[in-house]
């Protein structure tokens, strides 16, 4: 049997495989279907300062091999994550990582204190999110302002390991990731979606109401890997994969290219019980493959 | 509410573009009219939303309009072909009483089995011509009375459903009114029960992510006790109180 156990930056994971942040809510909806403790980690929706309503409808496209999104942030504030989501999420036996997404510096502070005091076990800092004209992107397309958010959060998250979440887009990830590293942060996570675009012919009207949305599904895996593969050459930090995953097969690439662990998101709106598949076929691969741990898997692609 | 492989038992074609597909699912036995199960079509990343149109047993029934690619897949399956259902979902409708129901095209399947399971019936439906209409002889069955309203005059009343609604609301007294069609019918019926005073209900179409709420996609703007605020259609709904709904834009 392989050891599926993994840690990044000090937490432990009882298995490699997380759910995506905005993919899986609080837990509620696929906690009627599995045992949310059956998880290696639950990265719940992005959080703000306060309530967001999100962007109005349509805010789903399908696309080859993926969907784009521009929910834009709809979340109930932290406060109301905090005093009444965690208390739900903590009865499980999975660790929780808080993703949070403020306007300006000080939001990112007070969103780390109050996400820390509530007891996550992990934040990811979402400065990527496409979706949101302040704050979200604006802060993950430039290395002083990535830097800038990360610590802001780090000097706010006392003892929680802080986790930041990169944007596809931009010229080149390794400078925002080199950035974020010297600016303290304990782990990164990629990739977020990719800005996209549909248009419906007979309307010539963007299927999107907010015109543009994030691309992500099966369709950005390689993006993923290749990303996650350039990253881990250019940081220490431990990563945490993600973008398209669908099998476990995926999931063994994204750890090769070098992530510590995975997260599945879109692949749960074809098939609710994805992240608890490809945790089985992950595990059955490492099996066949006389894998002990399935923390061997992580950088060991053998590039030409 | 789960995922389930279903057996197609049956798929017919009952108009120029939509089939009456029944499929094998004693998981869906207890399933509310309105409520709905989201389909994977091989090939697409996303599963598409189809409402219940009856159960019967252990035979759920689904009538779907092929509008693109995945309806395409889906009425195309043969008779023995194994379906991934996801469901029953949401919220469907209230059936005490006496019920006059009220569809539009592809919006009337969802009334049947609301219909069924009412204490009494009747019917309005509406299609934009005489090639267009399904389900005549199962509203029938299960109807007092079945109106029929065509775009063109080529069946039934020359005109809109909403037209109907507001005559047989000032001649009868029902319980409630069910609807369920294109956006600017079910505004119309709206500007009808509130004029006349009878609860409606209406279900809602939004393009989806998930089915079950987890990632908010379905987006529909509801007012409530407090004011305006943000539900979704496949967890809050897709039924809702015509009163809750902001059918502003
Ligand atoms: C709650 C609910 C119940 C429904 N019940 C029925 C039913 O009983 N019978 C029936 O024939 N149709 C029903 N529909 C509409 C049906 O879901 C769409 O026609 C179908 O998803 C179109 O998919 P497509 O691949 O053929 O079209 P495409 O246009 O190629 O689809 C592209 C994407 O847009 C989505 N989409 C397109 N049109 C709609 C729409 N009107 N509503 C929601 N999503 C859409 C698709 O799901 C897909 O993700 C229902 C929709 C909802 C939301
Ligand atoms: C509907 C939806 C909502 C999302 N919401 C968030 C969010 O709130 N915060 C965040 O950091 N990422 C968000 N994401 C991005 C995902 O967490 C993930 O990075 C991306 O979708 C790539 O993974 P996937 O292809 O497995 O979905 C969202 C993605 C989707 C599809």
């Amino acid at each position: 049997m392989t050891d599926m156990r993994v840690s990044i930056a000090g937490v432990k994971f009882k298995n490699p495989i997380l759910v995506a942040s905005g993919t899986f809510g609080f837990g509620h909806e696929y906690g009627k279907f599995y045992d949310l403790s059956e998880l290696g980690g639950i990265c719940v929706k992005g959080t703000t300062l306060h309530k967001r309503d999100g962007n109005p409808a349509p805010r789903i496209a399908e696309t080859p091999s993926g969907i784009l999104n521009s929910v834009g942030l709809q979340n109930p504030g932290v406060d109301a994550f905090c005093a009444e989501e965690m208390p739900f999420l903590k009865r499980f036996d999975t660790k929780i990582v808080a993703n949070i997404s403020g306007n300006t510096l000080e939001e990112y502070s007070e969103l780390a204190e109050k996400v820390a005091a509530a007891g996550v076990d992990m934040i990811e800092v979402n400065i990527s999110c496409p979706n949101v004209k302040a704050g979200g992107l604006a802060f993950g397309t430039s290395c002083t302002s990535a830097a800038a958010a990360t610590e802001a959060v780090k000097n706010h998250a006392g003892s929680v390991p802080v986790m930041v979440k990169l944007s596809p887009n931009v010229t080149d990830i390794t400078e925002i990731a080199r950035a974020v590293e010297a600016a303290g942060a304990d782990a990164l996570s990629l990739i977020n979606t990719l800005l996209g675009m549909r248009i419906d012919l007979k309307t010539r009207r963007p299927i999107l109401k907010n015109n543009t949305g994030g691309l992500s599904g099966p369709a950005v895996l390689p993006v993923a890997v290749r990303m996650v593969w350039q990253v881990a050459n250019a940081v220490k930090l431990p990563l945490l994969g993600m973008g398209g995953v669908a099998s476990g097969a995926d999931a063994a690439e994204l750890m090769f290219a070098g992530a510590s662990a995975v997260a599945v998101g879109t692949a749960l709106f074809n098939d609710p019980y994805a992240p608890i598949r490809v945790r089985d076929e992950l595990a059955e691969y490492c099996e066949n493959a006389g894998v002990a741990r399935v923390s061997e898997l992580t950088g060991g692609v053998k590039p030409w | 509410m789960d995922v389930y492989k279903c057996t197609l038992l049956s798929n017919d074609k009952i108009t120029e573009t939509s089939c009456d597909m029944r499929v094998l699912a004693p998981e869906m036995a207890d399933a509310k009219p309105g409520q709905f199960v989201h389909v994977k079509c091989e090939g697409f990343t996303l599963r598409r939303p189809i409402s219940i149109c009856d159960v019967d047993g252990e035979v759920l029934r689904l009538v779907v309009d092929r509008r693109g690619k995945g309806t395409e897949w889906l009425t195309e399956q043969r008779v023995g072909a194994t379906l991934d259902i996801l469901g029953p979902l949401g919220r469907g409708f209230g059936t005490h009483g006496r019920v006059l129901v009220v569809g539009g095209g592809i919006g009337c399947p969802p009334l049947l089995y609301a219909a069924k399971a009412s204490d009494s019936a009747d019917a309005i439906l509406g299609f934009r011509n005489s090639a267009a209409m399904m389900l005549l002889g199962d509203f029938r069955d299960a109807c007092d009375t079945v109106q029929l309203a065509t775009d063109d005059g080529s069946a039934g009343f020359r005109g809109r459903v909403d037209e109907l609604l507001r005559r047989r609301l000032s001649e009868e007294k029902y319980d409630r009114v069910l609807s369920c069609g294109p956006t600017p019918m079910l505004r119309a019926c709206k500007r009808v029960c509130e004029e006349l005073g009878v609860p409606l209900e209406v279900s809602l179409e939004e393009r989806m992510g998930c089915g079950v709420g987890a990632c908010l996609v379905c987006a529909v703007k509801l007012r409530g006790a407090d004011g305006e605020y943000v539900g979704h259609v496949c967890k809050d709904g897709p039924v809702f109180k015509a009163e809750e709904v902001c059918f502003d834009d």
